[in-house]
């Protein structure tokens, strides 16, 4: 028959998909041969660890509309079990070899989705929001009141070494726990993938669209919601399980709103509407909480500054600004705005300097100053409290705001133009 | 033979006003029946609880002989029941490929599947195609719905709801605000994609009722006040002095002066 024939058009382009796959596990594995220093190592573990916690919600909060602010009760409670696990394992009381202990995690997280999402996917919108942010509460004050299970203010601790070493595995060197985290972190990241183009998955992109509409074509919008969420939540606590084996401790933070609250940071400034976007996202928020707050005290503060700031100029988040210029480079019109883009980063890169150092010296006169007002920024050493520095940063922000906002609206300009004629339908 | 709709005394109050007052309406399987009245008559509302969409307030509806007063929406998809919507629904974000598969899955029999890959469902895929071709819109397969015209979000908005192969097949409105043409080629389509099935539908234009339906029913506030076929519906006096005489804001010059003559 005519339409059979032309059917194909949908089939999905497989060589592309094995290349980006493989390429990407190619990457992770070559990752520590150039990273050789500890503190990259951890990094990259945290970073691995994120991409799976950061996914699972962007499961929820992308792809099925549904805005949590209590995910990390589900990963956390699946690091509580996970680490109990692995202490009776290693006493002996239990056969449980580490690399499997994400799935007892998983398994967790699962079962406190199938509970705690009965009730939250009852509704969805702010509804939805706001039970979660109940239930939240609830399970952080239940690790006040159970010290026992919780491990009370000092947590649960626990150690990932025990019995005899597997092909020389012990898991006691840090890059043996990358190669783990590695491991699950690729094998979820295709399963979630994977997920997302099944009819489940695609029900929930429907669902997230127009409740209504997936009633009257069959779909029990409240079981695609709980589905959604108790597969999301078995994400998630392969992530706290991994998490455990990474530091060895599990304390109530890893079930608190500062944890939730981390990961829709994360899943925001790496963008909701794109598959890749919360790897993105994942891997900065872990370099500004891990490696920034190891050079400023005000990591926070940028970290919030950021978040805002991609909120108002980039709701899609850094994927879709990717996504914006492969666009522009498909349809060979990158040539055409590149310089302009050069001049923004530049003008931007003084604006940066402002910022950094009003923030670094206002820490230091109000909150450092203990041991003098002298600092060193840039590789500069100078006085905060003098009155240079801060009439260098003055001039910095006159003179980067004033060229930074001339060069944005040239970009924006020229963007709006190739726009208008990809509308008019030039090639 | 049991009807594909039946309805015993059917009544529906929002708050203190009552907005459907007992309806009786009996459509047989593979009739094509058309609703007409004047705006604000309840038409829609009927549609409503008809598709599970309010509860009713009292009485009964039968779907296949098959009681479905207090199912849910999906429920009575699943019974063999689909519907349109006055204001197109349609999944805005999804590519309009995607909109229709959406609407065969469960028809399928995939449920809430998570094992199965979606590209992978011939069945699905054929499904979906086959329901694009005959809506008239396989050049656009891969737009985002929320991007089609108007009339291309109406055409698609009865793809999704023919998609599944219900039997029973309730059209708000599927005409409303189309030009001439973009309404002669929609009537080619109910026409073609409803054949072999009970058609319910609410109408304004005259033009596409008369050539379409089998029987009509004339609601006005509430109440049914006339079912026949549309010679003796046009013959009919209630239906001229109440509806029909009304009709000269609603469905233009034509058709109040065709109901005067
Ligand atoms: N959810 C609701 N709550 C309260 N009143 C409602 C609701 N839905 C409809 N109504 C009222 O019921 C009456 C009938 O509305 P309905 O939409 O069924 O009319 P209709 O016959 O479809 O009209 P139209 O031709 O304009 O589409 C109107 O007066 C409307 O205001
Ligand atoms: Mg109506």
């Amino acid at each position: 028959m005519q339409t059979t024939a032309r059917t194909l058009r949908y089939q999905p382009l497989d060589l592309a998909r094995w290349v980006i796959w493989g390429s990407t596990a190619l990457l992770m594995a070559a990752l520590p041969v150039f990273f050789t220093q500890g503190f990259a190592i951890t990094l990259m573990s945290q970073m691995g660890v994120a991409i799976i916690f950061t996914l699972s919600y962007n499961m929820l909060l992308g792809q099925s509309g549904m805005l949590s602010f209590g995910h990390a009760v589900y990963s956390g409670l699946g690091a509580y079990f996970a680490v109990h696990t692995l202490n009776l394992a290693s006493k002996g009381q239990l056969w449980m070899p580490v690399p499997l202990l994400p799935l007892v995690g998983g398994l967790a997280g699962a079962v406190f989705g199938v509970l705690f999402g009965y009730v939250t996917t009852k509704r969805a919108g702010t509804t939805f929001a706001m039970i979660t942010l109940g239930i939240g509460e609830l399970v952080f004050s239940c690790s006040l009141m159970f010290p026992d299970f919780f491990g009370g203010e000092g947590g649960v601790t626990t150690n990932r070494v025990f019995g005899k070493p597997f092909l020389g595995i012990t898991f006691g060197p840090a890059v043996q726990v990358y190669y783990l985290i590695a491991f699950w972190c690729l094998v979820s990241m295709a399963l979630m993938y994977a997920w997302s183009h099944t009819p489940l998955g695609r029900m929930a992109n429907a669902v997230r669209d127009n409740p209504e509409r997936a009633e009257f074509v069959g779909y029990d919008t409240q079981k695609v919601r709980w589905y959604t969420l108790i597969i999301s939540s078995f994400f998630a606590g392969i992530a706290g399980a991994l998490g455990v084996i990474n530091f060895e401790i599990v304390t109530a933070e890893n079930v608190s709103a500062v944890r939730s609250g981390g990961v829709l940071l994360a899943a925001f400034i790496g963008g909701v509407g794109f598959f890749f976007g919360p790897i993105i996202g994942a891997c900065v928020f872990v370099y500004f909480v891990v490696a920034l707050s190891d050079h400023t005290k005000a990591w926070l503060l940028y970290l919030g500054m950021f978040f805002m700031l991609m909120v108002m100029f980039a709701p899609g988040g850094i994927a879709s600004l990717i996504m914006m210029q492969v666009q522009l480079i498909a349809r060979k019109r990158f040539g055409r705005i590149w310089r302009q883009y050069l001049a923004a980063g530049a003008s931007g890169l003084l604006v940066l300097a402002a910022v950094i150092l009003t923030v670094e010296m206002t820490y230091k006169v109000s909150v450092d100053s203990s041991g003098g007002t002298l600092m060193k920024l840039f590789g500069v050493e100078f006085d905060a409290a003098a009155a240079g520095p801060w009439a260098v940063a003055i001039g910095l922000w006159i003179v980067g705001g004033w060229l930074f906002n001339a060069a944005r609206k040239r970009v924006a300009h020229t963007y709006g133009e190739i726009q208008a004629e990809f509308l008019q339908g030039r090639p | 033979m049991t009807s594909a709709l039946h309805l015993e005394a059917v009544r529906k109050s929002f708050g203190n006003t009552e907005i459907i007052r007992g309806v009786d309406l009996e459509i047989p399987k593979g009739e094509r029946h058309a609703i007409i009245g004047p705006n604000g008559a309840g038409k829609s509302t009927l549609f409503n609880l008809i598709s599970g969409r309010f509860p009713m307030t009292s009485g009964s509806i039968r779907l296949n002989g098959e009681e479905t007063g207090g199912l849910k929406p999906f429920e009575i998809n699943r019974k063999g029941l689909s519907r349109s919507f006055q204001i197109t629904n349609i999944f805005h974000n999804l590519s309009v490929f995607e909109n229709v598969r959406c609407a065969v899955l469960w028809s399928l029999g995939y449920k809430y599947s998570f094992w199965h890959r979606l590209d992978g469902l011939r069945d699905a895929r054929l499904r979906a195609e086959e329901v694009i071709e005959s809506i008239g819109l396989a050049h656009l397969g891969k737009r985002p719905a929320g991007l089609l015209t108007y009339a291309e979000q109406r055409a698609l908005e009865i793809g999704i709801t023919i998609a599944g192969g219900a039997e029973v097949i309730l059209l708000d409105e599927p005409t409303a605000g189309m030009s001439r043409s973009e309404t002669a080629n929609v009537v080619e389509l109910i026409r073609r994609v409803t054949a072999g099935r009970t058609l319910v539908m609410v109408e304004h234009d005259m033009g596409v009722v008369f050539g379409l339906a089998d029987r009509i029913s004339v609601l006005v506030y509430g109440e049914v006040i006339a079912t026949g076929t549309p010679e003796a519906i046009r013959a009919n006096p209630a239906v001229q002095e109440a509806y029909l005489g009304g009709l000269h804001k609603d469905a233009g010059p034509e058709s109040a002066e065709d109901a005067h003559a």
